[in-house]
């Protein structure tokens, strides 16, 4: 495996008149140069910037949220409304402006490109329109749900939203709008990217599945958010014009709010898994030095998510009155859904059979997303069971489990696919060290936070409560406990993240001797990716676990 | 703070089917959860870099094990749905011989009336070993009543009617939740279902003083919003009477086409406040519409006298 000589340092690039010599980070240093960008890459670190920004503030939200939960009276916030609306924040920020843009905007805008041989995205100016539809929206849900306040949770449940709350909800739908566009753009970006940009040679069979993936999840974006847009302008509609759609004073129907939100928002739990599911993709084949296991099998599993998951949105409804021969049909479908997701996990496993396993801190991120996602996932096996949801749903037995899955899922894989492309993206190393501290950190502060809300589920507290019964203290006193760790988890990589940024670019192109084509370039790469068109003659993970072995002693000279 | 339940009372004949299959459940995930664990931890250490195992020609695939998995996986998925769907069914559909209760939520309390014409807040009183089933209606937003110990939740929307039921199995205080966020105080739409001894029960209920039944109380209700004037003989408007109604099949008209619907809470109800929506066959569309005239709490009382008058004989 030959890898490409190391990029120039910095201070002696050469000048101008070869710019396609200049990395993506010193083509320009002006605002001007970042905010008007076209570049995949640069869009990606606005986004980068933008989420980090945003995924903060939720963090915040959530402990405000805990520290009123550790006792049982309301004490911490002034009021029930205060609380009401942290938790609204903390749902819209998180879902709308962090989970649902992070992995695909800021490593799949850098990496699809690079990842297929390409300069850029297909609609680079689009690209950067997305960005800052991206921006606008939250700009606006920011301004709304900090300064004025919102007490509808993300779920936006009518006739509560539409008639009866006295908040900004107008506004925070027009911002879930907004982004929603944003996503939609970035998708249909993907989609023409993947299908007409391709090098010569990358056959669909051969590309990474992170590819498949991010396809995979542009497909959901695309058919799903439409309608999470029409809920949103219905829901705005009936708020100022009183037309009745959903209030049945009005002569409405409230549970067709519930059946237009959840077309989109249970799609929209793949648009969150699915882009982390792909980086796991990319991670574990490199980590364990050999080829994927069952490389077919997963790109059709993703495929499999994105068609299954459109069908099986009335599991969030099997008491809200929907037919019960209904909830039948959607239980059944539901339990299909997660047979690709198994399938996945297993593969992902057993591509450590005969590998040669390094547990550097994208690894240890990795494996702890297998854990966790299983759990969550086996959890919601449990949600689907009709008679177990009639007692489990809307408790915190739910918010335990789609944690599980969103943030021991969706967000270990992002973390562990920013510190596996961070050398590629910034050109620096990152300390493995604190690296591998806060993936322990972020994976046991996880447990700790979220396991006791099982048992605080089946025992029977519901979600969304201000104040609780106090025989519930303890275990929530558990969960806060675990929160403080889980954010010193989250702190971490910021911090160490950022203090890399101090060097000057020490990374090699190719640090974890990884195979994708985006390692086949300079650290940080030039800013058409490529010199040369690369041409593609062979599968995405031809790792050799006895190759691994015979260089053993050269591995450690990438981290120095 | 120290003394706290680790799992929750099983305080009905549904809590313990529930129970049973949430055993089941948390069997089978505790098990797959600690295979995947241990899968992981035994190959992470036997194939760590540096340790001196055979490496030669790892799998690219196995199709058979692959279709092994999806297959286990389609037939315990199956198991879960089947079974959970047997008890959702047990658990929705009330006996003939329940004990019918009614529930009205609001921002932010329950209301809970006894036919017998007795009326609580944020209570509900219960004998023991007796089926209830509830008949239930929000005045403003979803709320959903969700009893922990019984296993059961069921939203309770505004404009309709949904049903819970249940049969206690212990004697004692249960904690009854809103489950579905409704605004402000949603944490403090909280109450009590007690379940007592039958006879404790009927002495509960007498303590309430002998006031009119609901039934009653809805039959005042029927002459001062002047339904009386037409539904009972007048001879001016040509109304249907309501003797022997309830619980029938009615025909309607839609056109020239004739249907029937089952005269149920909800046509009662509908009807009250959507008058022209279902017609009976024969009547012209006269009546005018009560909505936002009459609270939930009334119609259920003019609904509970309109049942009673369904075993009489109707009258031409």
């Amino acid at each position: 495996m030959s890898t490409i000589a190391v990029e120039p340092r910095q201070a002696i690039q050469p000048p101008d008149d070869h710019p396609e010599e200049v990395s993506y980070l010193a083509a320009g240093h002006t605002v001007r140069s970042w905010l008007l960008t076209v570049d995949h890459k640069r869009i990606a670190l606005l986004y980068l910037v933008s989420i980090t920004v945003m995924f903060f503030i939720g963090g915040f939200a959530a402990v405000i949220m805990r520290l009123e939960l550790a006792t049982p009276q309301g004490d911490v916030l002034w009021s029930a409304d205060g609380y009401n609306r942290a938790f609204t924040l903390h749902g819209i920020v998180m879902i709308f402006f962090f989970l649902v843009p992070s992995i695909p905007a800021t490593l799949g805008n850098f990496l699809i490109p690079m990842m297929i041989g390409a300069k850029d995205l297909a609609f680079p100016r689009i690209n950067l329109l997305s960005w800052y539809l991206y921006i606008m929206a939250g700009a606006l849900a920011l301004v709304v749900l900090i300064f004025g306040g919102v007490d509808t949770g993300w779920t936006f449940y009518t006739p509560f939203s539409t008639m009866f709350s006295n908040t900004m909800v107008v506004p925070a739908a027009m911002a879930g709008f907004i982004a929603g566009f944003s996503s939609i753009l970035t998708g249909l970006n993907f989609i023409v990217t993947v299908h007409t940009m391709r090098a010569p040679g990358l056959t669909w069979f051969r590309l990474p599945l992170f590819v498949w993936s991010m396809y995979a999840t542009s497909l959901v974006v695309i058919l799903g958010t439409p309608v999470l847009a029409i809920a949103l302008a219905l829901i705005s509609v009936e708020r100022l014009f009183h037309v009745g759609i959903f209030d049945p004073a009005l002569g409405g129907d409230p549970v067709l709010f519930q059946h237009l939100f959840w077309f989109y928002s249970h799609p929209a739990v793949y648009i969150m898994i699915l882009p982390s599911m792909a980086v796991m993709s990319e991670i574990i084949p490199c980590f364990a030095r050999r080829p994927i296991f069952g490389y077919r099998m997963i790109a059709y599993s993703s495929i499999a998510i994105a068609a299954i998951g459109f069908i099986v949105w009335g599991h969030h409804m099997f008491v809200s009155s929907q037919s019960m021969y209904a909830g039948m049909v959607f239980s059944m479908l539901s339990f299909l859904v997660a047979i690709p997701s198994a399938i996945k996990a297993f593969n992902w496993t057993l591509t450590m059979y005969k590998g040669s396993v390094r547990l550097e801190t994208p690894m240890l991120y990795a494996l702890g997303f297998i854990g966790l996602f299983t759990i969550g996932g086996l959890t919601g096996l449990m949600l689907s069971t009709m008679s177990t949801d009639m007692h489990f749903h809307d408790t915190y037995f739910v918010v335990a489990h789609f944690h599980y899955i969103m943030v021991g899922g969706a967000v270990m894989g992002y973390l562990g696919g920013i510190h596996f492309w961070w050398p590629k993206m910034s050109g620096r190393m990152y300390n493995e060290l604190l690296g591998k501290l806060s993936a322990l950190t972020v994976f046991i502060g996880f447990n700790l936070t979220f396991f006791p809300q099982f048992v605080l589920g089946n025992l029977g507290m519901p979600r969304r409560y201000y104040e609780y019964v106090s025989e519930f203290q303890f275990l929530n006193v558990m969960s806060s406990a675990g929160a403080s760790i889980l954010a010193v988890g989250y702190i971490l990589p910021l911090f160490y993240m950022l203090l890399s940024l101090r060097n000057p670019p020490n990374a090699p192109a190719n640090p974890w001797r990884a195979t994708g084509l985006e390692w086949q370039t300079a650290s940080p790469p030039p800013t058409h990716n490529f010199h040369k068109t690369p041409v593609v003659t062979r599968g995405p993970y031809e790792y050799s676990p006895e190759g691994a072995e015979a260089i053993d002693g050269n591995l450690n000279t990438a981290f120095e | 703070m120290w003394n706290f339940p680790l799992l929750p009372e099983i305080g009905s004949t549904g809590a313990l089917e529930n129970t049973l299959v949430f055993w089941l459940q948390t069997a089978v995930v505790t098990f797959f959860t600690l295979f995947g664990f241990a899968l992981m931890a035994v190959l992470v250490y036997r194939y760590h870099r540096g340790s001196n195992v055979d490496r030669s020609n790892p799998p690219h695939h196995n199709y058979s094990l692959e279709y092994f998995l999806m297959a286990g996986m389609f037939v315990v998925g199956m198991v879960f749905f089947l079974v959970g769907a047997v008890v959702f069914y047990r658990l929705s559909i009330p006996p003939d011989n329940a004990l019918e209760v009614f529930v009205v939520g609001k921002q932010w309390m329950w209301k809970t009336e006894h036919t017998g014409g007795r009326s609580e807040i944020n209570e509900l009183h219960i004998p023991l070993g007796q089926a209830v089933k509830l008949t239930m209606t929000s005045q403003d937003v979803i709320h959903s009543f969700y009893v922990p110990a019984f296993r059961v939740k069921q939203d309770v929307l505004p404009g309709r009617y949904t049903n819970l039921w249940f049969q206690p199995t212990k004697v004692g205080r249960y904690h009854l939740f809103c489950a579905e966020y409704c605004g402000t105080s949603h944490s403090n739409m909280i109450g009590w279902v007690t379940v007592m001894d039958p006879s404790e029960y009927e002495e509960w209920l007498a303590e309430g003083g002998r006031g009119p039944s609901m039934a009653e109380q809805g039959e005042q209700l029927f002459v001062q919003y002047h339904c009386a004037g037409c539904h009972r003989g007048s001879q001016t408007v040509r109304a249907p009477h309501l003797e022997g109604v309830y619980g029938k099949s009615v025909p309607l008209q839609r056109g020239n086409e004739v249907y029937f619907t089952m005269a149920d809470d909800r046509y009662i109800r509908d009807s009250i406040l959507m008058p022209k929506n279902e017609v009976v066959a024969g009547y012209e569309p006269l009546m005018p519409s009560f909505q936002g005239q009459i609270n939930e709490s009334d119609l259920l009382k003019i609904i509970a006298y309109i049942k009673s008058i369904g075993t009489k004989e109707a009258t031409p």
